[in-house]
């Protein structure tokens, strides 16, 4: 009985986000932005060296692009402390895309299409799962953060479960298959026969850098660069690990729930 | 700090210098191995002794690969050795059980061989050959996971029963391995801090804090004391945030669902205090070599207030837990572990305190600013049950949270440097800070360039194999408990 009590004591805690502006997202570090993407070429020397995971791309002399894949990107802050000129944390925590290219920022004027193509593919394919969705979580080698991410989204403040999402046992009743880790060699076989024992339609996530790319940690001699190679992905967040917010952002992409457009509601 | 004494001795008589550091009150904390270029091993054996650490040495020149089997005669070590033949390929004679444990491949395939500089190309794992069959009248086996009913990270449990009864249980631990220790060997210091963030996700810091302890020894400097500070209060959050997640667990497993719900918020808003702290929800970024990145984003006082604030609805929660007979009740007396098994195998940590041992390295060997701050280290009563080990993490949760306010407290006011700089000269050294899951090693090998070396040794690894022990009588229903008890995070396991 007096648990009853106990568990009126606080309200309501859940947040209101993706209808509502939530604000936690102001204080906190969910990726890095380029503020100066075509700078002087004297300014571009050592760039990519500043990176411990290569997610710094400076490209060819004449166009000197300065670019940031978050795919890469471990949120380490080695490039703002050093460049604080070039780089600045953007208190962004609705990273999740439905193209690898697209994690790579300031994105090309191009790639907005291939996005929107992407997107509408998608929402097409997972139009009947709006309504109830179910989720299998796999762990391919992550270091375990990413795990105490996802089962905060059961928690009373981001509560999944009013947005009809449901974390399942089984990828036979499972629609989103939400994968942690770089793909390790003694995960391959396992996340491969999970995706095949899915019913479609059926949405893969890669949840995390390490899942989007490897990370610091992959490729080696048995972790892998990412989960792509091993099976096909529809939407990546990156974050290291990506905040409850990031991963909401991807799951909400993921089925197609998201607001068509607008500015960032963390 | 300085470089822990060192005992050479042949690889034959390894054994028995282990088994006779042992017998003068010594514990068996780790086994390593290295291997070098010219195909040659070193062996060191990690003693933990009063206040200190020591190492016993033996080198295996280029062909050799076996020796006598350090398990023969402290079978504490059996893990380790199994660890170094799947990493290696170095076989103890007399091991008697050299199952594959961390990297099950086939024989004669090219091993990882940390140490040295060539690496192998992506590993093929051998995983049909595995035992898993039991033999007796209605006995058999259910493997659970790697995939398992909800989010966990990923390992294999072959439990052996007779239908409800747990008779055994064999642990399968090798599908995370990354490959983490050659990773290191591939980075500079100052970014292999990173890779050690994220060998265990849930002890980020104190895998940070033990690497950088290790440069800091090798490079001979002393960490301004602010910073040491500000390293406490940022490993005692991470201590309640994993100590609580433990909790949260077991609430899950009794259908304690308002306690599982409030405890869940109570953690969601410390992982919000840690990221205005530092701007990181699990203190990644914080600890740097020499040093910490900097002051913390918010001001000490503030941060003072929120912690108070944050205890006082916690702890009014996990005491009306504690007198819940509903949930008591499913802990007493599940997953017994001796104090004879415990102290025997030499487990740390939570699982070593639940059973009355005490090895905590914050008052062993403390480090950082443990001693200024008067840590005294609490142990359980032996009672060795899951309840007890929840009883010494519920005592360090209120422990933790009063060294946080002391440490930022003294943080007020003073000044002086963040971070000195920490170049690690050539050397061996092997450092410890109290994860956790217990106590973490860290030994760190550099040639005075680069890092040659670098093995952690988590709690994580050394507690799992303990595992199978607690399961004396228990059945199926108390397995969540049990493993939710020892609270090891399996990314920590087969690195």
């Amino acid at each position: 009985m007096p648990w009853v009590l106990r568990g009126l004591r606080d309200g309501i805690v859940t947040t209101g986000y993706p209808r509502r502006v939530d604000g936690y997202g102001a204080g906190f570090r969910g990726a890095v932005r380029v503020l100066e993407p075509e700078p002087d070429p004297s300014l571009t020397s050592g760039l990519p060296e500043l990176c411990p995971t290569g997610a710094i791309l400076v490209e060819s002399a004449e166009a000197r692009a300065v670019r940031i894949d978050r795919g890469r990107c471990i949120l380490c802050g080695r490039c703002v402390g050093a460049r604080p000129d070039l780089f600045a944390f953007d208190p962004l925590v609705e990273v999740a895309t439905s193209s690898r290219r697209a994690l790579v920022v300031p994105e090309e004027p191009d790639e907005d299409d291939e996005v929107r193509r992407i997107r509408v593919q998608l929402a097409r394919r997972v139009r009947a799962l709006r309504r109830s969705v179910h989720i299998r979580h796999l762990d391919a080698g992550s270091d375990g953060a990413e795990e105490a991410e996802i089962a905060a989204l059961t928690g009373p403040i981001y509560d999944l479960e009013r947005l009809g999402m449901f974390f399942t046992a089984t990828p036979r009743h499972a629609d989103v298959l939400l994968v942690t880790g770089t793909g390790t060699a003694g995960m391959a076989d396992e996340l491969r026969r999970t995706f095949e024992a899915m019913p479609d339609p059926k949405v893969v996530i890669a949840c995390g850098t390490d899942a989007t790319s490897g990370g610091l940690v992959g490729p080696s001699y048995s972790a892998g660069g990412g989960i792509a190679g091993l099976v096909p992905v529809d939407v990546f967040v990156p974050g290291s690990p990506p905040s409850p917010f990031s991963l909401l952002h991807g799951l909400l992409l993921a089925v197609g729930l998201l607001p068509v457009a607008g500015r960032s509601r963390c | 700090m300085s470089a822990q004494p060192v005992l050479r001795t042949t690889a034959g008589e390894l054994a028995q210098s282990v088994a006779a550091g042992i017998r003068r009150g010594g514990r068996l904390a780790a086994l390593v191995a290295s291997a070098r270029d010219d195909g040659s091993h070193v062996l060191r054996a990690i003693l933990a002794t009063a206040g200190r650490l020591a190492v016993i040495e033996s080198e295996l020149p280029p062909g050799v690969e076996a020796y006598p089997a350090v398990t023969a005669l402290v079978p504490g070590a059996s893990w380790y050795e199994r660890e170094i033949h799947d990493l290696f390929g170095l076989a103890p004679q007399g091991h008697g059980r050299l199952d594959p444990l961390v990297l099950p491949l086939a024989d004669g395939a090219a091993r990882p061989r940390p140490g040295a500089r060539t690496a192998p190309g992506a590993v093929e794992l051998a995983v049909s050959g595995l035992p898993g069959h039991v033999m007796g009248e209605g006995v058999f086996t259910i493997p659970y996971g790697p995939v398992r009913s909800g989010v966990f990270e990923s390992v294999q449990y072959l439990v052996e029963t007779v239908g409800e009864e747990i008779l055994h249980l064999r642990t399968r631990v090798y599908h995370k391995h990354r490959g983490i220790e050659r990773r290191f060997q591939e980075l500079r210091a100052d970014d292999a801090v990173l890779l050690a963030e994220r060998v265990e996700g849930t002890a980020s810091v104190a895998h940070a804090l033990a690497f950088c302890q290790a440069v800091e020894a090798l490079a001979e400097v002393t960490v301004p004391s602010r910073a040491a500070l500000v390293r406490v209060a940022h490993a005692e959050l991470e201590r309640i945030v994993t100590h609580l997640d433990s909790v949260i667990r077991h609430t899950e497993g009794a259908g304690q669902a308002v306690a599982n719900a409030r405890l869940s918020v109570h953690k969601e808003r410390l992982l919000r205090l840690r990221a205005r702290l530092c701007g990181h929800r699990f203190g990644r970024g914080v600890v740097v070599t020499g040093g910490v990145s900097g002051p913390p984003l918010m001001a000490p006082s503030e941060a003072i207030g929120v912690t108070g604030t944050l205890e006082r609805a916690l702890c009014a929660d996990l005491d009306a837990l504690m007198s819940t007979p509903s949930f008591l009740d499913r802990l007493r007396g599940t997953g017994m572990l001796p104090v004879g098994v415990a102290e025997a195998h030499g487990a740390v940590g939570p699982v070593a305190r639940g059973s009355g041992i005490d090895n905590d390295v914050r008052a062993e060997r403390p480090y950082a600013a443990y001693r200024e701050l008067g840590f005294v280290a609490r142990i359980g009563s032996s009672q060795g049950d899951a309840l007890e080990r929840q009883r010494v993490r519920l005592d360090e949760i209120g422990a933790s949270f009063e060294l946080v306010r002391h440490a930022l407290g003294a943080l007020d006011g003073g000044d002086g440097q963040w971070r000195a700089e920490a170049v690690p000269g050539a050397g061996t050294v092997v450092t410890s800070v109290e994860a956790p899951q217990g106590e973490l090693l860290y030994l760190v090998e550099s040639d005075g360039t680069a890092l040659v070396r670098v093995k952690p040794r988590t709690a994580s690894f050394h507690n799992l194999s303990l595992l199978s022990e607690a399961f004396r009588g228990d059945i199926f229903t108390d397995f969540v408990f049990i493993e939710a008890s020892f609270g090891v995070s399996i990314a920590g396991v087969s690195l």
